[in-house]
This record gives structure tokens, sequence and C-alpha cells, in this order.
């Protein structure tokens, strides 16, 4: 009698032991003051792409490795109607810093086409001509450590001296390009260290 | 058994279930809100195919989401892509077409036209592509009678929806290409735009060879 009981007590343990080590695996979304999530990110091919990131070779790398003070980080998918209407405001956005001296070289974008292979990726990129690198994603790895957010989703992250924080994480496409730069400006001031 | 032994025995099971993958994501577009019903992880295949590669294709006459009726044979001397998906306001398939939305320019370099099938009736397609913003292809309701058009292809499952599949048809109405993918997966375009190309090999390749 004493063994079943002490069999029925170790499976219990085992049952929620493996339970918690599930849960533990569902990430959530940035959250905002947080740090970034350390995930190696593949580079962009494009030498192009790389030196607007200020990217040495390599095949992979981090938020904070990118020679900015803010990246904007857009997850999208070329199967998401929101994304593909909102693409001409990400160029605008794209646009505006690149054409602001003071912002040029100090804010750079990154898209993330989630679940997308790479030819997905570049009908995208090329349909809507996108300016900014766009990173494919075909196996969510990237989707998965960003907490599975549904699509476009915005991470405004500031980089200094290594460190990668979040200071903006909000699901939804944006209306004026220029607000939303203003606003992601005003954030990077805000949050803490 | 011993307990000892069906302890053990216990604790393996368990361990399986922690090694079991997690459930499949998909990037949904926030277009769709809450609206998409989950319907969780789904036997892969649940049909028996009834035709083949090479050989004819069975011909349908499905309403479109105007009520006017469409064939297969009225596209001939077109490539046809039919995409049967499973059902209308679930995950994978709600972030399928809209993808297929922006290929205009890709199908008719492959003198290709899409067309989107489901066992949904026209209500229901009709306010689910709205949701989409609209298609550019046309989207044939397979409702009544229910899935006879899957049928015909050997798609239709044991529940009344039809397989994910991709099927395409030469100008002469020859199944050139089968894909009854995974239900709980959406395929690749590469597998598509790869089997157009063998379609128009005098057309620029656009896939890695």
């Amino acid at each position: 009698m004493r063994g079943i009981i002490a069999a029925v007590l170790v499976l219990v343990m085992v049952f929620f032991s493996a339970a918690f080590l599930k849960a533990a695996e569902m990430v959530s979304a940035p959250r905002e003051g947080a740090e970034f999530p350390g995930i190696a990110i593949p580079s962009p091919i494009s030498e192009g792409h790389r030196e607007y990131l200020g990217l040495r070779k390599g095949t992979t790398f981090m938020i904070s490795q990118v020679k900015a003070d803010i990246v904007i980080v857009e997850v999208l998918s070329m199967y998401c109607p929101f994304c593909q209407a909102e693409a001409p405001r990400v160029n605008e956005l794209y646009r505006l810093i690149e054409g602001d001296p003071d912002l040029r070289g100090k804010i750079k974008i990154i898209g993330v086409a989630a679940g997308n292979t790479s030819m997905e990726r570049d009908i995208f990129r090329d349909k809507y001509q996108i300016p900014f690198p766009l990173i494919s994603d075909g196996d969510f790895i990237l989707h998965k450590a960003l907490g599975e957010v549904r699509t476009p989703y915005f991470i405004g992250v500031r980089v200094k001296g290594g460190e990668a924080r979040v200071i903006y994480s909000r699901l939804g496409a944006f209306d004026d390009p220029a607000s939303f730069l203003e606003m992601i400006l005003e954030k990077a001031g805000e949050v803490g260290p | 058994m011993k307990p000892f032994n069906s302890t053990m025995a216990m604790i393996f099971v368990v361990l399986c279930f922690l090694c079991v993958p997690g459930e499949q994501v998909f990037a949904r577009s926030e277009v769709f809100k809450d609206m998409i019903y989950e319907p969780g992880e789904l036997k892969p295949r649940d049909s028996e195919l009834k035709v083949a590669v090479g050989e004819s294709a069975p011909d349908f006459e499905l309403p479109d989401l105007q009520g006017t009726t469409t064939s297969l044979r009225e596209f001939r001397g077109k490539n046809v892509v039919l995409s049967f998906v499973p059902a209308a306001w679930t995950p994978v398939c709600s972030d399928q077409w809209p993808g297929y939305n922006i290929l205009e320019d890709l199908f008719e370099r492959y003198n290709a036209v899409i067309l989107g099938i489901t066992v949904d009736n026209i209500p229901s397609l009709y306010a689910w592509t709205r949701k989409m913003g609209g298609l550019w292809f046309p989207v044939l309701s397979d409702f009544w009678p229910h899935g006879e058009a899957a049928d015909r292809f050997g798609i239709l499952r044991s529940d009344g929806m039809s397989e994910r599949a991709i099927i395409i048809i030469d100008g002469e109405g020859i199944i050139r290409y089968i894909d009854v993918h995974d239900i709980n997966k959406r395929p690749p375009l590469e597998s598509i735009v790869r089997e157009l190309e063998k379609l128009n090999p005098q057309t620029l390749s656009l896939t890695p060879p």
C-alpha cells in the first residue's frame, strides 16, 4: 500500500514539474523596460543591408550589435493583410529617418518576416520596395522568441553600451509615420536604464 | 505490476509528454483580431486521392462570391492553381490566401490563374474574404452538394472539410502537380512557383536551381 502511495506522489511531482517546464517554454512578447531577448538574428545577405546595420561579416548578429541608438523591429508576414497595407507607411518612416541628418544612422529598422520563406520574404520586399533589411524567419524561431506576437508588431529597442532595452512593444499598425517616430523618440528618453 | 515498475512507467509517459513539440505557431494577422476559431492540431491528412498527376482533372461547377457559376473547363488554355483550404475563419487558412493576394503579377507571368475553394457557404466566405480586404482571384464555394468538387479529387476529409491542397492543372486540363499538404501547415510558395516554372520553361526562373 505504501508503495502505491509513493508511486502516486512521485507521479504527481513529475507531472507538475513537466507542466512547469512546458509553461516556462512559453515566451511572452517583449515588455517595455525589459531587455530585448538575447536572440541570434540571421545576418542580411545584402552587403548594403549589413552596412546599414553596421555589421561585420558573420552569419548572425545580436540586436545590441546594430550600430544605432534605436532599433525598430517590425514583426510582419507576407500573408498578413495589415502588414501589406502598413508597408508604405513603414517605408515612409524609413525615409523620414534617413532624410533627417540628426536621425540618420541613429535609428535603424529591421523587419522579421515571421513564417516566411526566403522567396516569400523577397516577394514582399519587391512588391512594396522595402528599403530596410527583412529577415526571413521561415521556422518561426525569432517569432517564437518574441512571444509569438500577431502581426504587424513593432518593438522599439534602445541600444546602449552593449545593452538592448525595449522602449516600445505594441501590436498593430500606426497611422502616421511622423507621429510614430516622435513617440519612439520620446520613449527613448523616458525608459530608465 | 510492482509499484516501482508502475512508477517508472508513469514517469516515462510524462517524460514523453514533455518531449512532444509545442503547437505549431503562426504569425496570425491582427486583421482577424479574436475572430479565428482554434481547431487545435488535426490529423495531417484524412482522405485518399482519386486522381493522379498525368490524368485529366475532373471538371466541376461551383458558385463564386457573386453567385456566378464557375467551371474548371472555362480556364482551358491557362494554367490553373486550385487552392483548397479546409475552412474559413481558422488559423492557417486565414494566413494563406492573403499572401496570394499580392501575387497577381506572378500568376500572370506564368499564364496562370488561382481558384480558391473551400466547403464553406457563400455568406461565410464573403465575410471572411472581406476581412482580408477582398481577393483578386475567384473564391468558390464547394458547400452544396457538400464537398462534391473536393471529393472528385479525393481530398474530402471524414469531418466534411477539405484537405489543404494545391493542385496545378495545365492548359490542356491535365493534372501536373498535387500537394495534399499537412492540414496544420501552409504550403510554401516555392513549391507552387517551381511547378509553374516547369509549365513555363521559357520564363526566367525565380527559384534556386
